[in-house]
């Protein structure tokens, strides 16, 4: 098992807040991880950190072996694909535009893009007939099946995900689910997915992790944590998410 | 004290743009030329200042040059006194009519009464010939309805003493003068305190409808005549004499002094109100000069539509054409500047910090100087003076900021969201701001070049406060000249732009505005 993506003591602060403590994490190739933390725990800074939306005041992050730098980002960014909550789809673009934005901005083929979209769309059960839609004329659900279509246009080797399922209904949610499980075991993929729900961190998870104030407290399959906390607040956090479940 | 009349300060004067000769080529050549100043054929160019007189004396000036075959223009209307003294220093013009007690007073700065002598040494060294006086003075007067004069039995000045309660109404510039309203009152202790700063033109009405007893006038002036109006004997002397003089630029060509000065003595008092009264009759500053040339057949009552081959197309159509062109012309410049300029400086500005808010208060800043002081501040810079190009400045200056301010604020109304999913997709900056950021803030962006477009189309009938043509030419002849037609002539049809120009950007959003946007 190789590590797709390895943080070496990356921190980061925000004026007088650490919203990071240095901290190493590996991502392996082919697994689906799942971060997991209650709010302002780190989980969507150390996404952030990986993509560099923000960059870390120390440490390093490697991607394929190779360091990531201000000058071969933009090129890394193309071989990861990003999913916020809100889908993050452009309003002045139709579904389609969105989904191509970056195979026409580096000169893919038409034909090849026509093939890619097309499978896509199959793949995220997207129907075809809304690809000429505005964002705004979208359910939430479909936006986000648009999102994903277009993080994985370029067959990226890594997934970031950041709540991707955060603002829908229960149903809709559910088959949602479904389908991503799906996809990135068809896909082989690769997956960093950020949740708050534990019941999501279960049904994705190769391996959880488990976050609290800048810090990861404990990282292991649901059962590792379940029966081996590392530490108070692992028990606290299940109790807890399983008490809402109950409810 | 005379800039006369009208023209005063504050000022909308003017009097009339009134039919520019011969000049609807040149306007428009003169725009589209507009950076490269052009000076080819270099003709004589004379200004005239904004008041009946100024103009009839511009024009023979401009007929005498011509008859002797040099090359003339007239530039009408340009001003006031400073900004005629200053264009003629500037080389923007070559000659106008002054007068010798403004010249004393005004420019010189003089406090003693100099003689035509010392005048003429004195403008010597500062680079300006004068001719000798033309024949008239043309002096202030105080004036009143005759018959309230003879009621109150009033003749002199002093006179005035008796009636502390009477109604002065005052041109601004008199009030301010040197010469003008607080040394007379001195000089006469008079007791009135009832004094109010009236448009010169508006001033006779006033007079006329008794709103005001009292008003200040030149003695050459036509309406003394038409509304039967007394002039109050100054028994003390207090108004200096007022010579009419041509003043021109040392270095402008021999054989064109030569011909204004062929001028010399040649009008007296009763031949210049003539000439006033045949200029505010026919509102012709033309046919007013062709008097002074012609005599015996000017003096015929002409039917209209018989102007000299001279003269363009001068039927209301064509003058609205023209106006309304030049006026489009003007705001259109001005606004294609504004956004070519404003938009990077309202991306810059988007971006916060130190440099954001010196854009965005420096935008600020300008609009809050009201736009005729911000005519007058361009109007002494070397670059501009008295051109389209001050105005084209003015304008480009009041658009920027509706257009820096929507694009600063369309961009960052853009949730932080989108913006970093931009950038996690991996765009390339340029494309960042091309494909997503701009088309995104397209609306607001396209309602402040709106906003910047109505307030141009407003702003830009000043521009013929500083002779650069447009719409405000008819409102400003017609203030001049207290006519409310001619005044409606320009304002119905500004008015009517401004609103055409709203619908065509409204029909605009549509195709620039990304449907996507619009749902």
């Amino acid at each position: 098992m190789s590590a797709l993506v390895k943080l070496e003591d990356v921190c980061k602060r925000y004026d007088d807040a650490i919203a990071l403590y240095p901290t190493n994490l590996s991502i392996e190739s082919g697994k689906t991880m799942v971060l997991i933390g209650p709010s302002g725990c780190g989980k969507s800074t150390l996404l952030r950190l990986i993509i560099r939306l923000i960059e870390s005041d120390s440490g390093s992050i490697e991607f394929d072996g190779k360091p990531v730098t201000p000058d071969n980002i933009n090129a890394l960014r193309r071989r990861i694909g990003y999913v916020i909550q809100e889908g993050g789809l452009f309003p002045h673009l139709t579904a389609r535009a969105n989904v191509l934005l970056m195979a026409r901005h580096i000169g893919k083929s038409e034909e090849e893009t026509h093939n890619r979209l097309l499978e896509l769309s199959e793949l995220t059960r997207f129907s075809q007939d809304l690809l000429p839609r505005y964002p705004l004329e979208l359910s939430g659900g479909q936006r986000q099946r648009v999102s994903l279509m277009r993080a994985l246009m370029l067959s990226p080797e890594l997934l970031l995900l950041d709540e991707p399922l955060g603002a829908l209904d229960p149903l809709v949610r559910a088959s949602l689910q479904k389908d991503l499980k799906e996809i990135f075991t068809r896909l082989g993929q690769t997956v960093l997915f950020v949740t708050h729900d534990l019941a999501e961190a279960i049904y994705f998870a190769d391996a959880i992790v488990l976050m609290n104030k800048g810090r990861i407290v404990q990282k292991g399959s649901i059962t590792d944590l379940r029966e081996r906390p590392a530490d108070p607040f692992v028990s606290e956090f299940i109790n807890a998410q399983r008490g809402v479940s109950l409810q | 004290m005379k800039l006369h009349c009208t023209s005063r300060s504050g000022g909308l004067q003017s009097a009339v743009g009134l039919r520019r000769l011969g000049s609807r080529r040149s306007l428009i050549s003169a725009f589209l030329f507009l950076p490269t100043a052009c000076t080819f054929a270099a003709p004589v160019v004379v200004g005239s200042k904004k008041f009946t007189e100024s103009y009839v004396l511009g024009e023979i000036a401009k007929r005498t040059l011509t008859d002797a075959a040099i090359p003339a223009e007239h530039r009408q209307g340009m001003g006031g006194t400073i900004i005629l003294w200053e264009a003629l220093r500037g080389g923007q013009i070559d000659a106008y009519p002054e007068y010798t007690g403004t010249i004393a007073t005004e420019i010189l700065k003089s406090d003693s009464t100099p003689s035509l002598d010392q005048i003429r040494d004195s403008l010597e060294k500062l680079g300006v010939g004068m001719t000798a006086p033309l024949g008239f003075n043309n002096t202030y007067a105080l004036v009143m309805r005759r018959s309230e004069a003879q009621r109150l039995g009033i003749r002199t000045i002093s006179d005035l003493q008796r009636y502390p309660d009477l109604k002065f109404g005052l041109t601004h510039e008199f009030l301010e003068r040197q010469d003008g309203w607080r040394p007379l009152r001195q000089r006469y202790s008079l007791p009135q305190q009832n004094i109010v700063g009236i448009d010169h033109a508006l001033g006779y009405s006033a007079l006329a409808n008794g709103s005001i007893a009292v008003k200040d006038a030149y003695s050459t002036d036509a309406k003394i005549e038409q509304n039967d109006l007394f002039v109050i004997e100054d028994d003390l002397h207090f108004f200096p004499k007022y010579e009419a003089v041509f003043l021109f630029r040392s270095s402008t060509r021999a054989d064109a002094i030569a011909a204004l000065r062929h001028l010399e003595g040649t009008l007296d008092e009763t031949r210049m109100i003539r000439l006033n009264a045949e200029a505010e009759r026919t509102k012709n500053y033309a046919r007013a000069a062709d008097l002074y040339f012609n005599v015996g057949a000017a003096l015929a009552p002409r039917t209209s539509g018989h102007s000299g081959p001279s003269h363009i197309d001068d039927s209301f159509p064509h003058k609205l054409a023209r106006w309304t062109l030049r006026h489009l012309q003007l705001a259109g410049f001005s606004l294609l500047l504004s956004i070519i300029v404003g938009i990077p400086l309202g991306i810059a500005a988007s971006r916060g910090g130190a440099i954001g808010h010196v854009i965005l208060g420096f935008a600020g800043v300008v609009q809050t100087i009201p736009s005729l002081a911000l005519l007058a501040l361009l109007v002494p810079l070397p670059f501009f003076g008295i051109s389209v190009r001050t105005a084209v400045a003015a304008l480009f200056l009041y658009g920027l900021l509706p257009i820096v301010r929507n694009t600063a604020t369309g961009l960052q109304d853009i949730p932080r969201s989108l913006r970093e999913s931009a950038v996690a997709l991996g765009l390339s900056p340029i494309a960042r701001l091309w494909q997503i950021y701009l088309p995104m803030a397209s609306r607001s962006i396209l309602s402040g070049i709106k906003t910047s477009a109505v307030i141009n189309i407003g702003t830009a009938t000043l521009a013929a406060l500083i002779g650069a043509g447009g719409l405000g030419e008819p409102i400003i002849s017609g203030l001049n000249l207290n006519d409310h037609v001619t005044i409606l002539e320009g304002a119905i049809p500004a008015a009517v732009l401004a609103l055409l120009v709203q619908w065509c950007f409204d029909l605009l959003d549509r195709v620039l505005i990304p449907k996507g946007l619009r749902l």
